[in-house]
C-alpha cells in the first residue's frame, strides 16, 4: 500500500540570483523529500547548508533574490509552485504553519496575547474579535498556560520566556495546520526550557496529528524528536532515512563525521573529532561531490562527478559513490583513500 | 545580634514617576496649556469683540502707559479693535490651523512612509523621489505659491500646510518601518498568512505612532510660524479674522510712529508658542526614544 504523502518535494531547486544574474547561489539543489501526515522529519546541516532556505521555499517566502528554479512541491495533492500569491497566503498559517528561529522576539509588544493568538483565526476564518479571543483562551490552555483567562488580556512583556515560547506555539496551531515547520525554535533557549518546549511540540503534534519539519543543527534533538532525518550539505540532501537506521549505520561520510563530532558523556578521551575544512562556496561548487574536498574517503571519481541520489534499503537514500550498488560489493574501496 | 532593616526604595507608581522625570519642560508645557485654554474659552475671556472696532478709540496704548485705560489692557489698533481680544481669538486660529495642518501632514506622511518602506521596490522609489522633489522646494515659497492659487481661507491654509510638510513624516517613518519590518513579529505575521494591509495596519502602524507624535510636536512650531508668515504676507487667514500673523502685518506701519504694542504682543505670542512646542517636542523625543534616554 502506498499512502500519498502529505508533503512531497520532488527535485526541488531554489537559487539566489544576483541582480545582474552573474552569481547564482544554489541554496537548495535537487531536493527530494517525502513526509507523511503525523510524521516528524528532522533536517540537519551546518549553517548555510540551505535548511532555512528550504523552509522558506516551502512557504514560498523566499527573499526577492530567491527563485524556485525547478521541481515540484506537492502538498495535499496540490503543487505549491502553481499557487497564486493570494492562494499561498491562505495556506500559510492555516494549513502550513511555521515557528521562527527566535520565538522570544516573535510577539508584537503592543498587542495583548489574546489578539495575537487570535490573529491567524481572524485572518483566515474572518472570525470576529470576540470569537478569536475565545478560541485563544482554549489554545492557551492547550499549550498549558496557567489561568489563560487572565493571560489573554496581558502583554508579551508580562510573560516569562518559556511562556512566550508556548504562546508562539499556540499561534502556530491556532488554525489547526496539517504541517508545522519549526526552524531552530530552541536555539535561543536555555536547556531546561528547551526540553520542556520539545515535549510541548511533541504533545501538540500527537494531539493534532501534525506533520512536523524540524530544522536544527542539534543531532540530539533529532534523535529525541524525529522519525526521519535528512542531512543537508551545500544545498543538497546527502542522506536521508529513518533516524534509528541512520544513527546506527550512517552511509554518507558526512553523516558519519557529524555523528562523530558529538561529544559523549561516556567518552573520557578529550579530543572531539571536527570536520576539517570549510563548507564550500555555494556560488562556485566543486565539479564533483561538494563534500569531496573535506571527505576522508574520497577517491578520484568523487572529485570529477557528483553522485546522484542512490536508493538504499529501508527507504534510505544517500548521495555518495561509496553506496553505489556496483561499489558496495567492493569493500576495499569503501575504506580506500585513493584520490 | 540586632536586625537592621534597610529602607525599601520604592520607585512609586508609574504615573507619579512620569511627572517626576528630570528635565520635564514645565514652563513650556504650562504656556501651551494656557494657549489651549484661552483658545477654547476665547468667547468668555475676550473683553471685546475682536472684529468690530471703535474708530473713536484708535491707537490706544496699553493700560500702564500714559493715555491707556483698563478697558483696553493691551491697547487698540488702527481701527480701534482691542488688541487683547484679538490675541485671544488669534490663539484659537493658531491652535486650530496648527494642529489640523500637523494632523493632515502626519496622516499623509505616515501612510506614505509605511507603504513606501513596507512594499519597497518601485513603490518605494516613486514615493521617495516625490518626497525628494518636495523637499527640494523651499517650503514657505511653495506654500505662498499654492495659497495664491487656491485663495486665502483657513481650510485652504490647513490643506496647503499639510501638503507641504508631509515629507518629513514620510522620511522619518520610512526609516523606522525599514527596521521594523525585519523584526521577528512581522515575520511571524507573514508566516501566519496575514495580508500586507493587515500587517501594515496592525503591526507596523502602532509601532511608529511614538515617532509620529514626537514629530507632531516638533512640527507644530514650524507650522504655526508658517501660518503666521502666510497671514503676514496676506495669503493666509483672510483679514477680518484675528490671526497673529495678520496682526503683525496690520501693526508693522505703526512701529515707525511708536505704536509698538501692535507688533510686540502678537510677535511675543508666536514666539512663546513656537518655543514651547519645540522645547516640549525635544523632551518628548528623548523620552520616547529609548536610545536617547540614557538609561
Amino acid at each position: 500500500m502506498s499512502v500519498e504523502p502529505l508533503l512531497s518535494l520532488e527535485n526541488l531547486s531554489a537559487h539566489y540570483v544576483s541582480q545582474k544574474g552573474s552569481r547564482v547561489i544554489r541554496a537548495v539543489d535537487d531536493v527530494t523529500i517525502r513526509l507523511n501526515a503525523g510524521e516528524t522529519l528532522g533536517i540537519v546541516g551546518e549553517s548555510g547548508s540551505g535548511k532555512s532556505t528550504l523552509a522558506l521555499t516551502i512557504l514560498r517566502l523566499l527573499p526577492p533574490a530567491g527563485r524556485i528554479v525547478g521541481g515540484r512541491m506537492m502538498f495535499e495533492g496540490e503543487d505549491l509552485c502553481d499557487k497564486s500569491n493570494d492562494a499561498m497566503r491562505r495556506i500559510r498559517g492555516k494549513r502550513i504553519a511555521m515557528i521562527l528561529q527566535d520565538p522570544m522576539a516573535s510577539l508584537n509588544p503592543l498587542f495583548s496575547i489574546g489578539d495575537q493568538v487570535g490573529e491567524p483565526i481572524r485572518a483566515h476564518e474572518g472570525a470576529s474579535r470576540a470569537t478569536a479571543w475565545k478560541r485563544a483562551i482554549g489554545l492557551l490552555k492547550s499549550v498549558r498556560i496557567p489561568s489563560p483567562e487572565t493571560r489573554v488580556t496581558q502583554y508579551p512583556h508580562e510573560m516569562s520566556g518559556g511562556m512566550r515560547q508556548r504562546i508562539v506555539g499556540a499561534i502556530a496551531i491556532s488554525c489547526e495546520p496539517r504541517l508545522l515547520i519549526a526552524d531552530e525554535p530552541t536555539t535561543s533557549l536555555d536547556l531546561t526550557i528547551q526540553a520542556q518546549y520539545l515535549n510541548l511540540l511533541r504533545e501538540l503534534q500527537r494531539a493534532h496529528g501534525l506533520a512536523l519539519i524540524f530544522i536544527t543543527h542539534n543531532l540530539g534533538i533529532v534523535a529525541k524528536m524525529c522519525d526521519h532525518i535528512a542531512v543537508m550539505y551545500a544545498g543538497r540532501v546527502v542522506e536521508q532515512g529513518p533516524v534509528r537506521d541512520i544513527f546506527s549505520t550512517p552511509a554518507h561520510p558526512y553523516t558519519k563525521a557529524l555523528l562523530n563530532s558529538i561529544p559523549r558523556m561516556s567518552d573520557t578521551r578529550a579530543r572531539l573529532q571536527a570536520i576539517d575544512g570549510q563548507p564550500p562556496d555555494l556560488s562556485s561548487l566543486p565539479p564533483g561531490c561538494s563534500f569531496a574536498p573535506r571527505c576522508s574517503a574520497a577517491f578520484a571519481r568523487c572529485h570529477a562527478q557528483a553522485p546522484p541520489e542512490f536508493k538504499l534499503d529501508g527507504g534510505r537514500t544517500a548521495r555518495c559513490w561509496l553506496v553505489e550498488p556496483a561499489q558496495r560489493t567492493k569493500p576495499e574501496l569503501v575504506r580506500g583513500k585513493a584520490a | 545580634m540586632s536586625v537592621t532593616t534597610h529602607p525599601i526604595v520604592t520607585t512609586g507608581n508609574r504615573r507619579t514617576a512620569f511627572w517626576r522625570l528630570e528635565g520635564f519642560p514645565l514652563i513650556p508645557f504650562l504656556i501651551l496649556v494656557l494657549i489651549l485654554f484661552v483658545a477654547i474659552f476665547a468667547d468668555f475671556l475676550a473683553p471685546h469683540d475682536p472684529q468690530i472696532g471703535n474708530l473713536a478709540r484708535r491707537f490706544r496704548p496699553p493700560a500702564w502707559q500714559q493715555g491707556g485705560s483698563m478697558e483696553y489692557l493691551l491697547g487698540t489698533d488702527h481701527v480701534g479693535r482691542d488688541v487683547l481680544s484679538r490675541l485671544i481669538f488669534g490663539a484659537r486660529v493658531s491652535i486650530i490651523v496648527g494642529s489640523a495642518a500637523v494632523l493632515v501632514a502626519g496622516t499623509i506622511g505616515t501612510l506614505l512612509g509605511i507603504v513606501s518602506a513596507y512594499l519597497g521596490g518601485w513603490v518605494d522609489q516613486v514615493i521617495m523621489r516625490i518626497t525628494d522633489t518636495w523637499l527640494a522646494l523651499p517650503a514657505l515659497t511653495f506654500a505662498i505659491f499654492l495659497a495664491a492659487i487656491v485663495g486665502p481661507s483657513e481650510l485652504n491654509i490647513i490643506v496647503i500646510l499639510g501638503g507641504v510638510y508631509w515629507t518629513r513624516y514620510a522620511r522619518v517613518i520610512r526609516g523606522e518601518v525599514l527596521s521594523l519590518k525585519e523584526r521577528e513579529f512581522v515575520r511571524l505575521a507573514i508566516v501566519a498568512g496575514c495580508s500586507k494591509r493587515m500587517i501594515m495596519w496592525r503591526h507596523i502602524l502602532p509601532n511608529v505612532i511614538n515617532s509620529a507624535i514626537v514629530l507632531a510636536t516638533l512640527m507644530l512650531g514650524i507650522v504655526v510660524v508658517t501660518e503666521a508668515s502666510l497671514s503676514f504676507l496676506g495669503v493666509g487667514v483672510p483679514p477680518p479674522k484675528p490671526a497673529w500673523g495678520l496682526m503683525l502685518a496690520d501693526g508693522k506701519k505703526g512701529m515707525m510712529v511708536g505704536y509698538w504694542w501692535l507688533t510686540v504682543f502678537p510677535g511675543l505670542c508666536i514666539m512663546l508658542m513656537v518655543l514651547s512646542a519645540n522645547l516640549l517636542g525635544d523632551w518628548l523625543r528623548v523620552k520616547l526614544d529609548p536610545q536617547l534616554r540614557q538609561l
